[in-house]
């Protein structure tokens, strides 16, 4: 479960996000939409403890995580420009997260292929990320992420730049996948039909206090 | 174009092609060979030569990385001077920045190994700066790993650290074939058992006469130099991270403590330059500046120095070789631009110097121009000659890299609106050409006023430049002929970086534009 207590984030000088508000129950994914520049990236980035924030809390299963760096809060995020680990292939970069979690070797082998499947690259442990598709590096992204179970997963623009059909056939997968694997997720977009396609719920960024 | 190439192309075959040949002529002398490989302190000298460089190189790497990261993320005050110092330091004549190190270094450190040590990290870490800085860092993979639930250490180590390795790579690589083949640095502080083979080439050439001796080891050294380069290539391929890092405002004022520490380092040995041009017989003292142009020991007891005429003689060679280089670069840039494809052994063949090392270019220039063809050893411009060639990769490479950057497209744009051939050529190539030359003339006449290397070989008795006199001088026991020697240090230093801070200064306009 994640909450999010009236949160306010300046960036420059300049307040991005004013007294934000929401909560995601466990297991629920919802969607903020909203127009580029609005402060959406920075509402999960906050949430994620990549920025700071000027007051307010982020709660993940009740536990205040304000103050908690990034790598221990449980937190996985799926960025719009995927991120991928030049230096690791396919396998390499969806076991990163287990490596920091310390999961063993085996474990981290049986879990990278289950979620590799699960995302449906089936085989595509080996490959050097340079040469996957566009629609390929966004599956191993959101793979990467999903492997060690964060608690909340945060999706950042994640199905941006790809054509139409693909698109739309990639958010009704992406969906089952967040819902056969039961994972708490904040999910935003420029896109309202994306919102509504994906998640459970959906509110507008602008409902909940980002600077107009 | 085809009357263009003529003069580039003679003089890479007179200047590049011919001595190279003539140097691995020099070495198939079966003698010379078995005397040279068989001599037990040559590979004493090559010995030390490599460990120096390793540790040099290794050290360097170490220091600079932390300032790099710095400079690489983070916008803050100073920072382009700190990049502009460094570079500045970068280009100070060796003998100069040896005579500061020396000054710097308490007693038993002053001389020998630790000294040309730290004198090569000193002038090398611009090279580390530079290099890591101009590589974007890996800020969203970094944020990437973050939330994959990796600690700051973990990020630095598994991300940060693979990823900014191909480019320390190509940095570690240069530091060492400047360290490899240093020069001026071992003659002012390197001692018997501390000598690299290019002090050596030089001895047996000018000290022993024993050319044939010097051109095994000149081609011995390049060897060796060629195998670590190739071995080190592979490591310097990059991992295909593109575009430039956003710097982001400093965290906070302890993060810059790199930065200050090596801004504090290198310029030390100048301010202890400076400091020791006012300190003579234990004491302060003005002996040092009063005797600036002196040419004497003391009424009528001459020093067999001439200081003022050095003076001259080196802002001659400057002028004479920057001219040279910049022509014939320029012409060399041209033909390139036209030819393409069959323009590549031009190319080549300038950046070769770089490659090799200046008392190699000196050697390759003293047995060609002192054969019955071209006797030319005795004349004045054979040490601006040498200059010439020595600068010509620094006007040639940017240059090339400026024209290589202009779209094909862009002169048949113009074509298609009109423009003759040769006017089409002129607003788009000339025009990107015209500011890398510019500057290339600028780094040639730096260059020109510090070099030593090919000076040692080409110069004749009474035709010295600055960096030989001061060298002369540190050399001699007796503290005026020390503080003599610093002040000409200082001056030459004060040229030098007068010219390259313009040129920096320069380039930040127009990138402001």
């Amino acid at each position: 479960m994640l909450t999010v207590d009236s949160v306010s984030v300046s960036l420059g000088g300049e307040r991005v996000l004013d007294a934000v508000s929401l909560s995601v129950a466990a297991g629920e994914v919802v969607a903020v939409f909203g127009p580029s520049g609005s402060g959406k990236s920075t509402l999960l980035r906050a949430v994620a403890g990549l920025v700071d924030v000027d007051s307010g809390r982020v709660l993940v299963d009740g536990v205040d995580v304000t103050a908690v760096p990034t790598h221990r809060r449980s937190v996985g995020m799926v960025f719009q420009d995927e991120q991928l680990f030049p230096h690791r292939d396919v396998a390499g970069n969806v076991s990163f997260g287990l490596e920091m979690a310390g999961v063993e070797r085996g474990e981290r082998d049986s879990r990278v292929s289950e979620v590799l499947s699960a995302v449906g690259l089936d085989g595509f442990g080996g490959r050097d990320v340079s040469t996957l598709s566009g629609g390929e590096a966004k599956r191993v992204a959101l793979a990467r992420s999903l492997a060690p179970r964060p608690t909340v997963l945060l999706a950042d623009e994640p199905l941006t730049g790809l054509d139409a059909d693909l698109h739309d056939r990639l958010a009704v997968e992406v969906r089952s996948v967040l819902r056969a694997s039961g994972t708490t997720t904040l999910w935003v977009t420029h896109d309202r039909a994306e919102a509504e396609l994906v998640a459970d719920r959906s509110v507008s960024l602008l409902d909940l206090g980002a600077r107009a | 174009m085809a009357a263009a190439a003529v003069p580039p192309s003679l003089a890479v075959v007179v200047l590049v092609v011919v001595p190279a040949v003539n140097l691995v002529v020099s070495t198939l002398d079966a003698g010379a060979l078995s005397g040279v490989l068989g001599d037990q302190r040559v590979w004493e000298v090559v010995w030390f030569s490599l460990w120096q460089a390793v540790v040099s190189t290794a050290v360097t790497v170490v220091v600079g990385v932390w300032p790099a990261m710095v400079v690489a993320r983070h916008r803050f005050r100073g920072r382009a001077a700190f990049i502009g110092g460094l570079t500045a330091v970068f280009v100070l004549p060796t003998v100069v920045l040896a005579a500061g190190v020396q000054v710097v270094l308490p007693g038993e450190w002053a001389r020998g190994a630790s000294a040309v040590i730290v004198a090569h990290v000193v002038f090398n870490l611009a090279v580390v700066v530079r290099t890591v800085a101009a590589a974007p860092v890996p800020v969203g993979l970094e944020e990437a790993a973050r939330t994959l639930g990796a600690s700051r250490m973990q990020v630095a180590r598994r991300v940060t650290l693979p990823l900014v390795a191909p480019a320390l790579w190509s940095a570690a690589a240069v530091v060492f074939l400047f360290s490899f083949t240093s020069f001026g640095v071992v003659r002012v502080l390197g001692d018997l058992s501390s000598s690299t083979i290019e002090v050596e080439v030089w001895r047996r050439a000018i000290r022993l006469g024993d050319v044939s001796g010097a051109a095994v080891l000149s081609v011995l050294q390049v060897v060796v130099l060629a195998a670590v380069l190739v071995v080190t290539s592979r490591m310097q391929r990059s991992r295909g991270l593109r575009g430039r890092s956003v710097l982001s405002p400093v965290p906070g004022p302890w993060s810059l403590a790199p930065v200050v520490v090596v801004a504090a380092l290198v310029s030390a040995p100048l301010v202890a330059l400076v400091w020791g041009s006012f300190r003579s017989g234990g004491g302060f003292s003005l002996s040092g500046w009063r005797a600036f142009g002196s040419d004497e020991i003391r009424p009528g007891l001459r020093l067999g120095l001439d200081p003022l005429g050095a003076l001259s003689a080196s802002l001659v060679s400057a002028v004479v070789a920057t001219v040279l280089a910049v022509v014939l670069g320029g012409l060399a840039v041209a033909v390139i631009s036209v030819t393409g494809r069959s323009g590549a052994w031009l190319d080549a063949g300038l950046a070769l110097p770089l490659g090799v090392s200046a008392v190699t270019v000196g050697l390759g220039l003293l047995i060609t121009f002192d054969s019955g063809v071209f006797d030319w050893r005795a004349s004045w411009w054979m040490v601006p000659l040498g200059h010439a060639v020595v600068a010509a990769p620094f006007v040639v490479r940017p240059a090339v890299a400026a024209v290589r950057s202009v779209p094909v497209d862009l002169r048949a744009a113009a074509a298609t609106l009109g423009a003759s051939p040769v006017r089409a050529w002129w607003v788009t190539v000339g025009a990107a050409l015209r500011r890398p030359l510019a500057e290339g003339a600028g780094l040639a006449a730096a260059v020109s006023l510090g070099e030593f290397g090919a000076t040692s070989l080409l110069s004749r008795s009474g035709s010295e430049t600055l960096p030989v006199v001061i060298e002369r001088m540190l050399a001699r026991t007796g503290g005026s002929f020390r503080a003599q020697g610093h002040a000409l240090a200082v001056v030459l230093a004060a040229a030098t970086m007068l010219i390259v801070v313009l040129i920096d200064r320069w380039r930040d306009d127009r990138v402001g534009r």
